[in-house]
């Protein structure tokens, strides 16, 4: 069963081709990984996923609904959260605030309920906190709930930005290089996060350069260069695929 | 050698210029005065900036029931200790509170840079005085088309002008506000053109009229305590919080499942919706009203008590109105030097507290 389905996706921008015909498909419930070296086309990618930028061309099919060129919000309610590259919290909101800002479709209260403190409202909002926090401590970040969001450590912002997706409640997290910039012991926390989506049943499609991490949790990693698709497949082959490493080391002499 | 020859140059160009209009005598006199001036507020100003980590003062954490008691009860016992003049003032700063927290809403919350808001206050204004001095309606019954014909505006404004960002949807808003300003200008046979409209009703409840200013003071701080409680509670609902992640960040926001572009028409018609009850509060109070108090000097000056008391704080921005109503009526005697002092004082301002006296650390006006 395939939760998402990416059928000959093209963007470009002007004259640059970011995304040249990628087709690939994401089993429900795998982790799977997007590699490629710097401007291969894989935020791009995950941008087009998530509706921020408009593919040129192609389908992007997610439990049997095109969702390509819908709108963000639309997208993030059929069931896509993300995270991104160039981190992007609420930096004034409070980390519990900034989780809470996910749980919002899933609030039925709306202005009466808000001007006149209705018990309905009230107890809404409660067991909303109550939901935050749960995803707070699932990254281990209920000690921080009420500090600002921009007085998180680097690590701290990254684990936030997964938690707030999670608020979402998604079938499908798109994370983008979780790792990048952490230690290796805040790498191996992300590690162990990112398993742990996959036991609660989420499915995890994710950005990395760091091979350790790749090789280590991927069922099956795609590998990008220059927005085409050059390869698919277990960490295994694509390790050995000599494409790959063309890609990534240049040619043998 | 050229540093000395930049500071006689501005005061030798401003002198000549001014020689014509004051004979040479004088001219070299205002050289004399301003070669020693500028140089003198120039060192003055590089001492505050290098040494600015010293004046900027932290606001300090206090119960608000210990402030918000003795205000409340201040502000309920005014008509007794005070003079009419001073109720007066009481009353125009509570319309102005009102209409800052309406600004506040677009602006403070959501971000969106809005330089047309008299406009919304102009409509508020004029749909009640037309609809009680031309069509003989009473308070009551105006004052619901007033509200909704206000809250319409933003609504209608927003939609093409959210097309635009940043500081191309506030050059859309101040061309807005202008048009408004031309229209009750001109169409004479509407709104009297700069004659004005006269003869407003004021409101009443159950036969007793709320003519006489403390009786309409107590009505217009009930109607601002309302206020305020309602955008407070908002501000810290679910609705609140996406417009101010559409604030700190819109890509993200709407990732995140928020609905970036019906919020954003959302806070714009809010944020009229208030601006309309001034202009309901503001026409009753003045029995009369002409398009020179709805100009774009107005939205300057509610844009201002929003940045002096710290955008996106609601405590701040009506601590923000009360200064800018106040203080220029305390500088009255100072008539002429009063805009220098507010202006010089808003400088100091984005010098040493960039973020508005209440203002959180991270807000700023951001397009």
């Amino acid at each position: 069963m395939y939760l998402l389905e990416v059928r000959s996706l093209t963007k470009h921008f002007g004259g640059i081709r970011a995304l040249e015909d990628v087709s690939f498909k994401v089993k429900e419930g795998a982790i799977m990984s997007i590699i490629g070296p710097n401007g291969a086309g894989k935020t791009t990618l995950f941008n087009c996923i998530t509706g921020i930028t408009k593919p040129t061309k192609g389908k992007i099919v997610f439990s049997n609904i095109d969702i390509a060129s819908m709108q963000p919000h639309k997208i993030a309610r059929y069931g896509i959260y993300r995270t991104f590259q160039n981190i992007r919290l609420f930096r004034d909101m409070t980390v519990l605030e900034n989780v809470l800002v996910s749980l919002h479709n899933q609030l039925k209260s709306r202005i009466f309920g808000s001007i006149f403190r209705t018990a309905r409202f009230i107890s809404e909002e409660n067991e909303a906190a109550q939901r935050a926090m749960e995803y707070l401590e699932f990254v281990g970040l209920q000690s921080a709930a009420e500090s600002k969001a921009e007085s998180l450590s680097y690590g701290e912002q990254r684990r936030l930005e997964i938690a707030r997706a999670m608020a979402g409640e998604p079938h499908l997290v798109l994370l983008d290089e979780p790792t990048a910039g952490m230690n290796p012991q805040e790498t191996a926390e992300v590690i162990e996060l990112i398993k742990r989506l996959q036991s609660i049943g989420k499915t995890v499609l994710f950005i990395e350069h760091d091979m350790n991490v790749v090789m280590e949790i991927s069922e099956w990693i795609v590998v990008l260069d220059h927005g085409v698709m050059i390869a698919e497949g277990t960490p295994y082959e694509t390790r050995n695929n000599p494409l790959v490493i063309e890609a990534y080391l240049g040619k043998e002499i | 050698m050229e540093k000395y020859l930049r500071f006689i140059a501005a005061p030798a160009l401003l002198s000549l210029l001014f020689l014509p209009f004051g004979g040479l005598k004088r001219a070299v006199a205002l050289f004399g005065f301003l070669a020693i001036l500028i140089p003198a507020l120039k060192g003055l100003f590089r001492y505050l900036i290098k040494h600015k980590e010293r004046f900027i003062f932290k606001m300090p954490q206090i119960d608000k029931k210990i402030i918000l008691i003795p205000i409340l009860l201040l502000s309920f016992s005014l008509p007794f200790a005070a003079k009419d003049y001073i109720v007066d003032i009481a009353i125009l700063t509570c319309i102005y509170i009102i209409l800052a927290q309406g600004l506040n809403i677009i602006v403070g919350f959501t971000g969106l840079l809005n330089l047309g808001f008299a406009a919304y206050y102009a409509i508020g204004a004029y749909t009640y005085a037309i609809l009680t001095a031309r069509l003989g309606f009473d308070f009551w019954t105006a004052l619901p088309f007033s509200l909704a014909l206000s809250a319409l505006s933003g609504l209608l404004l927003a939609i093409p002008a959210l097309r635009l960002r940043g500081d191309y949807f506030a050059i859309v808003t101040l061309g807005f506000g202008e048009i408004v300003h031309l229209i009750l200008n001109n169409w004479d046979s509407l709104t009297y053109g700069p004659n004005g409209i006269s003869g407003i009703a004021a409101p009443s409840v159950m036969g007793i009229s709320f003519e006489s200013l403390n009786y309409y003071y107590y009505f217009v701080l009930v109607i601002t305590i309302v206020a305020l409680i309602i955008i407070n509670n908002v501000h810290s609902s679910n609705i609140g919080r996406a417009w101010i992640s559409i604030r700190e960040d819109e890509i993200a926001s709407s990732s995140m499942g928020i609905n970036t572009m019906s919020y954003k028409l959302y806070s714009s018609a809010f944020g009229a919706f208030w601006a309309g009850l001034a202009g309901v509060l503001f026409a009753a109070k003045m029995k009369f009203i002409s398009p020179e108090s709805f100009t774009f000097m107005e939205s300057v000056l509610i844009l201002c008590m929003v940045i002096l008391g710290g955008i996106g704080s609601i405590a701040g921005v009506t601590i923000g109105a009360a200064v800018l109503v106040v203080l220029p009526e305390l500088l009255r005697e100072v008539q002429h030097y009063r805009m220098i002092l507010l202006g010089a004082g808003l400088i100091a301002l984005m010098i040493f507290r960039p973020q508005g006296i209440l203002g959180g650390r991270g807000v700023s006006l951001r397009g």
